[in-house]
């Protein structure tokens, strides 16, 4: 087993079109744009009114959501599984071991991180902007998509630390999804599994894959945003 | 052209203080200004100019003191009164947009919000940059960009805190056109700034205020010629730097 | 206003992926979900016997490879509607407490002891489990323990019981790992290990790692298979997981099971018949 075996490992797999290896790579992607999305969905907002609100014990929740930031991914898998097994309070819904446990525990581990990080974001806008919007009139609920949109280029990376953290975690998918072949079974849960049969050839040739797309996603935001940067100072 | 069916000037201001941390920036402020003539706040630094026109504005809450608008006109949205910053806060969108979203906060139907921004770019002659984003444009762009946005909401009372402090001669003149036109629509011009030259062409009454303090509120020609009080003419000749 | 179209956007587009993600919870062919142990799951035994019942009978049949301990809890929990596991007294214990409805032997495979070829512990070739677990003891080699409530890991407890040893020091290293994972770190230690000899034909990381002592009755590895009783969960899809478990010790199963081979070794010895096993 060396490198140079995983890069090769890893051509033939994508040139051979591997069926398992495409349903794994959609998969994963599924899983994880999904749960981007869903915590981008609750976390801008919050994190933008978080940045705008005051009220008593605000200092208290941003020192909770930065922790969460740092929240292990077992321990919301855990949570998650606990919740949703059967003997937990949404066991009925029988979501235990499916593609969608697996986005609701990326989800709760990725919405601090997109809270957090778009609070400072919009906390340092609303500090050049509050003059300016106070003064033709907005509130401060009404300044939270004005500052959304017009911190867009920072936020892309926000979402983008959310997505490398979904696309890169392992812990928590394994335990909700139970990584059951051609049913929950993502990159990095494939790859834990390949590793754990010692095949460290597949294992690496898997995580240059993982890897490649992770690379593909963030060039693809990258050079979008530089684009509509140039147009929209 | 007066906007509204009743004005809310004149403004009475009295007792005005302003506090941050123990520290009083304000330490009693009072006048009263009128319709129809343009007022200029002149004073060294840390007088407490910026302050006093944020205060009347309503941005910042006086720690004592009331600002009392003819009409008793409170309603944020219906704020007749508006602002141009010395430094202008362009959203990340075209030109006209940043019209368009100015004059959305203000409480405008969405069928008038487009006439009225190009009404405003038109008659400033800034129609050719209505599609460039705004924080493309040069300063003086963006501060002639602001002063538009600001007469595009037909304020009663205009509020300028050193509009032209960080721009050069050219973009300074072009400004000082627009202020004056506006004035010339019966809007109330009231105005900071370091820029004695300025305050002589564009004043018709001074507020000198000195360590914040009102010290003189007299008629712009009579300031210059012959303040009233040391500290007055110790700023005119240069020598009151604080 | 561009930013509203966005948000409304968004719902809808958040709507149909809520709907879209649900359906598979409701709306798929039969499956049943079994949990299993990381050795049969990493041995690769399921991927050759199961498409076979997929096929037969149109039940399709997701693993969960997890130790047996951690196996038997998610059965507890009703999480799974069969277990498939390999440490008798735990299983026997889950029927006794009602969790499960009964437990039938399906096959069998043994342990070895793994350990690297300079043999510090002077144990290969050897053939008594226990009095290998005294040498190494005693030389204080290096011994990589699963750690993890896994049916390898009870029987390498009941081992050390049995060799009047209860062992601790540097030399004994406890991973709480899988099969696999403890093979890769003894591979590096190198330490000596025990592992399930399907889990070891399969492992392809072995560095200087080979097998010094088996063939000891002690070293005895039999699994057992479990439905979840479904008067503890009523969701449990009895009929579907005793299919499955029917097709295990039926002559079909048991030869599929028997058939699978890796490098021309077979790994999993089929005695359903065996009633006492």
């Amino acid at each position: 087993m060396d490198g140079q075996g995983a890069f090769v490992t890893a051509i033939n797999l994508i040139v051979s079109g591997d069926a398992a290896l495409a349903e794994i790579v959609g998969l994963s992607l599924r899983v994880t744009l999904s749960a981007v999305f869903l915590s981008c969905l609750v976390g801008l907002p919050a994190g933008a009114a978080l940045a705008l609100a005051r009220f008593p014990g605000r200092g208290g929740v941003i020192v909770v959501f930065n922790s969460l930031m740092g929240l292990p991914p077992v321990v919301a898998g855990l949570v998650v599984y606990l919740t949703l097994s059967r003997s937990g309070p949404l066991g009925p819904l029988a979501l235990l071991f499916t593609p969608t446990a697996m986005i609701i525990a990326q989800t709760v581990l990725i919405t601090p991180i997109i809270v957090s990080l778009t609070r400072s974001v919009i906390e340092d806008l609303w500090r050049e902007y509050e003059d300016q919007l106070r003064s033709l009139g907005s509130s401060a609920l009404r300044a939270v998509p004005t500052l959304l949109w017009d911190g867009r280029f920072s936020l892309v990376t926000v979402v983008l630390a959310g997505l490398g953290r979904a696309m890169a975690e392992v812990g928590a998918v394994l335990i909700v999804g139970g990584n059951i072949a051609g049913h929950t079974r993502t990159m990095t849960t494939a790859i834990a599994l390949e590793t754990a049969r010692g095949d460290l050839a597949l294992a690496l040739g898997l995580g240059i894959i993982l890897l490649s797309l992770t690379l593909l996603l963030n060039a693809g935001a990258f050079v979008s945003g530089r684009v509509a940067q140039r147009t929209a100072g | 052209m007066m906007h509204g069916t009743f004005s809310i000037l004149p403004l009475r201001v009295s007792g005005l203080r302003f506090g941050v941390r123990g520290t009083e920036l304000i330490k009693g402020i009072s006048f009263e200004l009128r319709a129809g003539v343009r007022t200029l706040i002149i004073g060294p630094n840390g007088a407490g100019k910026s302050l006093t026109l944020r205060l009347s504005h309503g941005l910042i809450k006086p720690t004592a003191g009331e600002v009392a608008w003819a009409g008793g006109t409170t309603d944020r949205r219906r704020k007749r009164h508006a602002m141009v910053f010395q430094r202008p806060v362009m959203l990340r969108r075209s030109a006209r947009a940043n019209l368009v979203h100015a004059l959305s906060l203000g409480g405008l139907d969405r069928s008038e919000r487009g006439r009225r921004a190009d009404e405003a770019l038109e008659r400033f002659g800034l129609g050719h940059l209505a599609d460039r984003p705004a924080r493309l444009l040069s300063g003086g762009e963006q501060q002639r960009l602001a002063i538009a946005r600001a007469w595009s909401l037909r304020p009663q009372v205009l509020f300028l805190d050193e509009p032209t402090s960080a721009l050069d001669p050219a973009s300074t003149k072009a400004i000082e056109e627009m202020i004056e036109a506006i004035h010339a629509d019966g809007v109330k011009i009231v105005m900071t700034t370091h820029n004695m030259g300025q305050a002589r062409r564009l004043g018709d009454e001074v507020l000198f205020l000195h360590n914040g303090r009102l010290l003189e509120h007299t008629p712009a020609d009579e300031f210059f010629a012959k303040p009233r009080t040391e500290e007055a003419d110790a700023f005119l000749k240069g020598e009151l730097l604080h | 206003m561009a930013f509203l179209k966005h948000i409304i956007g968004a719902g809808t587009a958040l709507s149909l992926m809520a709907a879209a993600a649900l359906q598979p919870a409701v709306a798929q062919d039969e499956f049943i979900t079994v949990a299993s142990t990381t050795s049969t799951e990493q041995s690769g035994l399921f991927d050759h016997i199961l498409p076979i019942f997929e096929e037969k009978t149109g039940i399709e049949v997701r693993v969960i490879a997890q130790g047996t301990g951690q196996a038997l809890e998610t059965g507890r929990r009703g999480d799974a509607d069969v277990l498939f596991v390999h440490a008798k007294a735990a299983e026997e214990e889950f029927v006794a407490e009602g969790h499960g409805v009964e437990r039938e032997p399906v096959m069998y495979n043994d342990f070895v002891f793994v350990g690297p070829g300079d043999d510090p512990a002077g144990i290969k070739g050897g053939s008594d489990a226990v009095a290998a677990l005294q040498a190494i003891a005693e030389a204080e080699a290096p011994f990589a323990s699963r750690g993890d409530d896994s049916g390898t890991h009870k029987a390498e407890l009941n081992l050390w019981e049995a060799a009047g040893i209860e062992p601790s020091g540097d030399w004994y290293r406890e991973l709480g790992q899988g099969m696999g994972p403890t093979l890769n770190t003894a591979a590096q230690m190198p330490a000596y290990t025990m592992s399930d000899r399907a889990t070891w034909i399969s492992f392809q990381n072995r560095g200087p790692l080979e097998i010094v002592v088996e063939g000891d009755d002690r070293l005895f590895n039999q699994y057992g298979v479990i439905l979840v009783n479904p008067e503890r969960h009523e969701h449990v899809k009895a009929e579907a997981g005793q299919q499955f478990i029917d097709w295990l010790v039926s002559g079909e199963g048991q030869q599929a099971i028997g058939s699978y081979e890796i490098d021309g070794q077979q790994l999993f010895f089929p005695n359903a018949q065996d009633e006492g096993a």
